[in-house]
């Protein structure tokens, strides 16, 4: 139906590692059951730590919002995966490279998997619905992007604006080896893929959507293809309904059957569905990074600093596509992601659809445990994946994969002493790490200025453009690990950099608490001054108050002593003229 | 050799009058050295140097009056700075002034025992306590640079320095280097 | 479960050094063979002679170092310096003359500046630098091919001139180079073609030389395919070179030689491919490259031409192994999204 024949452009750099994405694609997705106890830590996204809205002791329903968006700035929600008591929210290992503990809620599930009225209503005729309808939406379900950067999607989609986006690009190229949730998702739920895409597509006021998968994957391009079709022909018949039936899956869990009760939704057909292509792009990693699919598929290299939709693009990973889709069309906030296990220290790699909070250990259980190969636990895949301490983590939106494999299959280069055959041997410029880069970086002289810690250095050799995808490691003769003095000088210059601004923020604090006490000391004089003069003005004006008190006291002693004197002459006056009147008688 | 002389003399004078354009011309307006040494201290403003605060030390730098070797929160990354930026031969650190800590500090007031006299608020360089008169005090980690001023005036010695508690916020991945030799995990002391 | 997290940069699955330099040796096989066939013995005992000294010297330079001496001597980073070495070496050379030089390779110009990968200058180029400067006369001595004398020294009359048991009877043995003889004929007035008229010159060079160069061409070109070197070095040194010389060459080719002599002569091809191209030494970036690989096809020619010495290739590499920081710096690559090109591309 598509009559666009879609041009490729060659990526620069890359590597082929060995994929071993088969280990895990044998077995349709599997719903877990549900574990007896939750962990969900807050922060799961880029942005600020929700607000709780939950206490202890509380018992949650499915679905229940469990944290809003901060108040502060973005973020995401985090909501109950099933039914539970909240038993406690606490500080716990988190799934970090750090082996740090965050703030988590511990839900213990009552085994009911009870909705209550906790779902959000359907929004089936979303081509209905005004942009804000459904950005509140993709807020209030806490959709983040799936594809490991866990970017609040609501925030992406909002700051990209409607009608800026020109081109979608839908990236499901998944690049990086033994992860295939995506393909899995891609093969199994296409059609809700796709309508999550017409979502996307309405909200963006898109004109047209690409859709990058590799080409190792060539079920997940004919599933896809074969959606657009039937969706397509629907749109095209005018008034075709067609049923999106995402819980085809009758496993055991009760996620399934509910989502199965609830999403026999009836999706209206496609309209843009000629207007979305699934193009099938080169293996090759990391072909799956953002701004390399989409230079693969549209020739455009985003600059640094350069914002997509500024360009006429956005790229969304196909898991954020269905998780729109399931909060849209069906409601049902994301709670749950497709999860890849795999590696040979696992007995049956297959994909779970798990519930956020799940533990590892659960879902290695339901994967039919461990064999006696299980030696390292990564989440996400060996390139750029973080090592684990322990399998009672739990799952969170950015887990696409845990990986549990051996040493030596992994090809580790993790600097055993006692391994003389992966030595780090000293750099000899041989430039290979250069050749692996797609971001045409000089990964070996950025090597050099972080090992002698001249951070200036590394930044003028744009480190901040560095993706981390770990080719450069890949395939360095000498077994430095590069990206780890990468992360380590980003970090590093983070810290100095928040340091720099404590430091400012500290002499401006100190100026102004000198000039305060400046302030106050000279408030203070003035204060005294004025008192003083006051109580000077006050004295000078008591002693010209005593000086008139003392004339009239004096007056007024000597009209008394007048009057007396008067009195005393009256009284002689009269005695004698007592006398004289006496004498006369 | 007359002639020599004028030549010379002209020659002096030219140069002279050369070298004094360019004073002028060229001259570099204010006194940037404080400045410059201002950014380079770590503005905990604790007063270990002797002098009150940061800058009132990085004009005594400028002047001359004391050695680059005064600060301990800085450490020898402060020293070799200034020695860099004055041209100077890095000196260790006086011992006298304090010892340096690799782990920055805050303080936190243990608020049961605090009896809100307000001293502390007093003694902070960078207004980092708050709190009024009987009331508990508190320590806005923040903005705290751990300068230990509030230590001495505190009647009942409520207050602790404990080291900056670690998030995945402030978290540096560690040095390749060090991988294997150093555990990862850094206990925080409660 | 607990699971160990010290993991650094995960994946790393890529030929190490040591694979890189086991496929330089083996790019050599087919000019040792070429060499073995025309100069005979010699060119073996020099070849293992020098993998002997390097390796004892560079155990040594590894001990006192404090280094861990196995692992570094697995890399077998001096074997390749020691064969590179062997190979500019004129066969049947005084034993000495190999540790001498491989003693400036290994232990001044490399370890001394902080073992592999910290070395500025070629080590191989370096230690012939040191001889031809140091011992001319021996440095020059090139005993004819075996195609042109018809005379195959047996291997203990070869290893008794090696260890000067034998006096060899030089003047009988030694034939001059071709570049050599092209540049006294010159002198002297011949004109070039005459010179290369020469029952002993191929359609290239010397015979021999030509085939030699021939076979260090097919191992380059492997080199190449197999990504142990990038095409930017070679091609930039050979295209620089055969530059210079097309252009004497138009001026007036009977006092300059034809720029196809130039590339089969001597130690072009080894320079261009094994030399030129150590990583260590050479410039990284690919811009960089091709300025460094053409400056030394230019100096190449220039000190072939107007210098003094038997060949030029030592000094022209190590002339711009002394220019690559610069050249780096300047030609740093602009990265993703710096292209100026954030526009939509042709459809």
């Amino acid at each position: 139906m598509n009559t666009l024949i879609q041009k490729l452009w060659k990526m620069r750099g890359g590597v082929h590692p060995a994929f071993h994405k088969d280990d895990s694609t044998r077995q349709p997705i599997q719903h877990t059951a549900i574990p007896p106890q939750l962990i969900i830590p807050l922060q799961q996204h880029v942005g600020h730590l929700p607000d709780l809205k939950v206490a202890i002791g509380d018992t949650v329903e499915k679905g229940q919002m469990l944290a809003s968006v901060s108040a502060v700035g973005i973020g995401a929600a985090i909501h109950a995966p099933t039914s539970g008591v909240i038993t406690s929210i606490e500080e716990r290992t988190i799934p970090h490279p750090s082996g740090l503990a965050g703030s988590c809620i511990v839900l213990d599930s009552d085994g009911k998997d009870d909705w209550g009225n906790q779902r959000l209503a359907p929004l089936a005729d979303y081509r209905e619905c005004a942009a804000d309808e459904l950005l509140q939406r993709i807020e209030q379900a806490g959709v983040v992007g799936l594809g490991g950067a866990v970017f609040p999607s609501e925030v992406k989609l909002a700051s990209a604006g409607e009608g800026n986006v020109e081109t979608l690009i839908i990236n499901g190229a998944e690049c990086e080896p033994y992860i295939s949730c995506d393909d899995m998702l891609m093969r199994e739920r296409a059609e809700e893929v796709i309508v999550g895409i017409d979502i996307l597509m309405h909200l963006l006021k898109a004109k047209r959507c690409l859709i990058g998968v590799e080409d190792n994957k060539p079920e997940a391009i004919a599933a896809l293809n074969s959606a657009l079709e039937t969706l397509g022909a629907a749109g095209n018949a005018g008034h075709g309904q067609i049923e999106a039936d995402q819980g085809s899956n009758t496993q055991l869990s009760g996620d399934s059957s509910d989502s199965a009760s609830l999403a026999i939704q009836t999706v209206s057909p496609i309209a843009s569905a000629p207007r979305i292509e699934v193009v099938a792009v080169p293996t090759m990693y990391p072909s799956g990074d953002a701004k390399q699919l989409t230079r693969i598929l549209t020739g455009i290299e985003i600059p640094k600093g350069v914002r997509s939709p500024s360009l006429g693009l956005l790229c969304h990973n196909v898991g954020t596509a269905y998780s729109i889709y399931e909060a849209v069309v069906a409601g049902k906030p994301l709670i749950s992601r497709i999860t890849t296990v795999t590696g040979n220290g696992i007995q049956s790699p297959q994909n779970f659809e798990a519930l956020i909070g799940t533990p590892f250990s659960f879902l290695v259980e339901q994967a039919g445990g461990y064999t006696d190969k299980a030696e390292r636990l990564i989440m996400g895949g060996p390139m750029m994946g973080i090592a684990l301490p322990s399998d009672g983590l739990p799952v969170v939106k950015a887990c696409n994969c845990i990986l549990i494999s051996s040493r030596d299959e992994l090809r580790l280069n993790d600097h055993d002493p006692a391994d003389d055959e992966r030595l780090v041997m000293p750099c000899i410029r041989c430039g290979k790490c250069m050749q692996a880069c797609p971001v045409k970086l000089l990964p070996q002289q950025m090597y050099w200025h972080a090992r002698a810690r001249d951070f200036e250095k590394v930044a003028e050799h744009n480190l901040s453009d560095c993706i981390e995808c770990g080719a450069c490691s890949y395939v360095c003769p000498s077994h430095i690990p590069l990206v780890d003095y990468f992360r380590f000088a980003k970090t590093e210059m983070k810290a100095q950099q928040q340091a720099a601004i404590k430091s400012s923020q500290s002499r401006e604090r100190h100026e102004f608490h000198e000039f305060r006490k400046a302030r106050e000391k000279a408030e203070r004089e003035e204060k005294r001054r004025k008192q003083k003069e006051a109580l000077q003005k006050k004295k000078a004006a008591a002693a010209d108050g005593k000086a008139g008190e003392g004339d009239s006291k004096q007056d007024a002693i000597k009209a008394a002593m007048e009057r007396a004197k008067a009195k005393k002459a009256a009284l002689k006056a009269a005695a004698k003229n007592k006398q004289d009147n006496s004498d006369a008688v | 050799m007359l002639m020599a002389i004028l030549v010379m003399v002209g020659l002096a004078a030219f140069f002279g009058a050369l070298l004094g354009y360019a004073a002028i011309k060229f001259k570099v307006e204010g006194d940037p050295i404080t400045d410059q040494i201002d950014q380079l201290l770590p503005q905990t403003q604790c007063g270990q140097c002797s002098y009150p605060g940061c800058r009132p030390y990085a004009e005594a730098i400028a002047k001359g009056e004391i050695g680059i070797n005064h600060c301990p929160p800085g450490g020898d990354s402060t020293i070799q700075a200034l020695a860099d930026l004055l041209d100077v031969e890095p000196l260790p650190l006086d011992e006298e002034a304090g010892e340096h800590s690799d782990v920055p500090l805050v303080a936190i007031i243990r608020e049961e025992t605090c009896i809100g006299c307000t001293l502390c608020i007093q003694a902070c360089p960078v207004d980092a306590i708050v709190g009024a008169a009987k009331l508990m005090h508190t320590v806005i980690a923040d903005e705290c640079t751990g300068c230990e001023l509030c230590l001495p005036p505190c009647p009942v010695d409520c207050i602790d320095m404990i080291p900056v508690p670690q998030s995945t916020d402030n978290w540096v991945w560690p040095e390749p280097a060090t991988l294997g030799k150093i555990p990862i995990k850094i206990e925080v002391k409660a | 479960m607990q699971f160990d997290t010290r993991i650094t940069s995960l994946v790393n699955d890529a030929p190490d050094i040591s694979q890189l330099m086991k496929q330089v040796l083996y790019a050599l096989i087919p000019a040792v063979a070429t060499l073995l066939y025309f100069y005979g013995w010699g060119v073996l005992i020099n070849l293992v002679l020098a993998v002997v000294f390097a390796l004892a010297l560079e155990g040594i330079a590894l001990w006192v170092r404090g280094k861990p001496v196995k692992p570094f001597l697995k890399d077998f980073s001096a074997i390749v310096t020691a064969c590179l070495f062997a190979l500019t070496l004129p066969p049947l050379i005084s034993w000495w003359l190999i540790l001498v030089g491989l003693f400036f390779a290994i232990i001044v110009a490399k370890h001394l500046y902080g073992g592999i990968g910290y070395n500025p200058f070629n080590p191989a180029m370096i230690a012939y630098a040191v001889l031809i400067v140091s011992f001319p006369l021996q440095m020059s001595q090139w005993p004819g091919a075996y195609s042109v004398t018809g005379e195959w020294l047996s291997l203990s009359d070869s290893l008794s001139i090696v260890f000067g048991q034998m006096d060899a009877d030089w003047d009988a043995i030694t034939r001059a180079t071709p570049l050599d003889e092209v540049r006294t004929g010159l002198i002297t007035g011949q004109s070039y073609q005459d010179i290369v008229a020469g029952d002993h010159f191929g359609w290239l060079s010397g015979v021999a030389w030509q085939w030699t160069s021939l076979a260090y061409l097919l191992g380059g070109l492997y080199l190449i395919k197999a990504r142990v070197i990038s095409w930017q070095i070679p091609v930039s040194v050979l295209a620089g070179l055969a530059g210079v010389a097309a252009l004497m060459w138009l001026v007036d080719s009977s006092i300059y030689a034809s720029p196809l002599f130039h590339l089969f002569s001597g130690a072009t091809m080894l320079g261009a491919f094994f030399i030129a191209t150590d990583p260590v030494s050479a410039s990284t970036t690919p811009f960089g490259q091709l300025v460094y690989g053409a400056s030394i096809g230019f100096f190449i020619y220039v000190i072939r031409t107007w210098g003094v010495y038997p060949d030029s290739v030592a000094f022209a590499v190590l002339i711009m192994n002394m220019a690559v920081p610069m050249i780096d710096y300047y030609t740093q690559p602009k990265v993703f999204g710096d292209s100026g090109r954030a526009v939509h591309g042709k459809r």
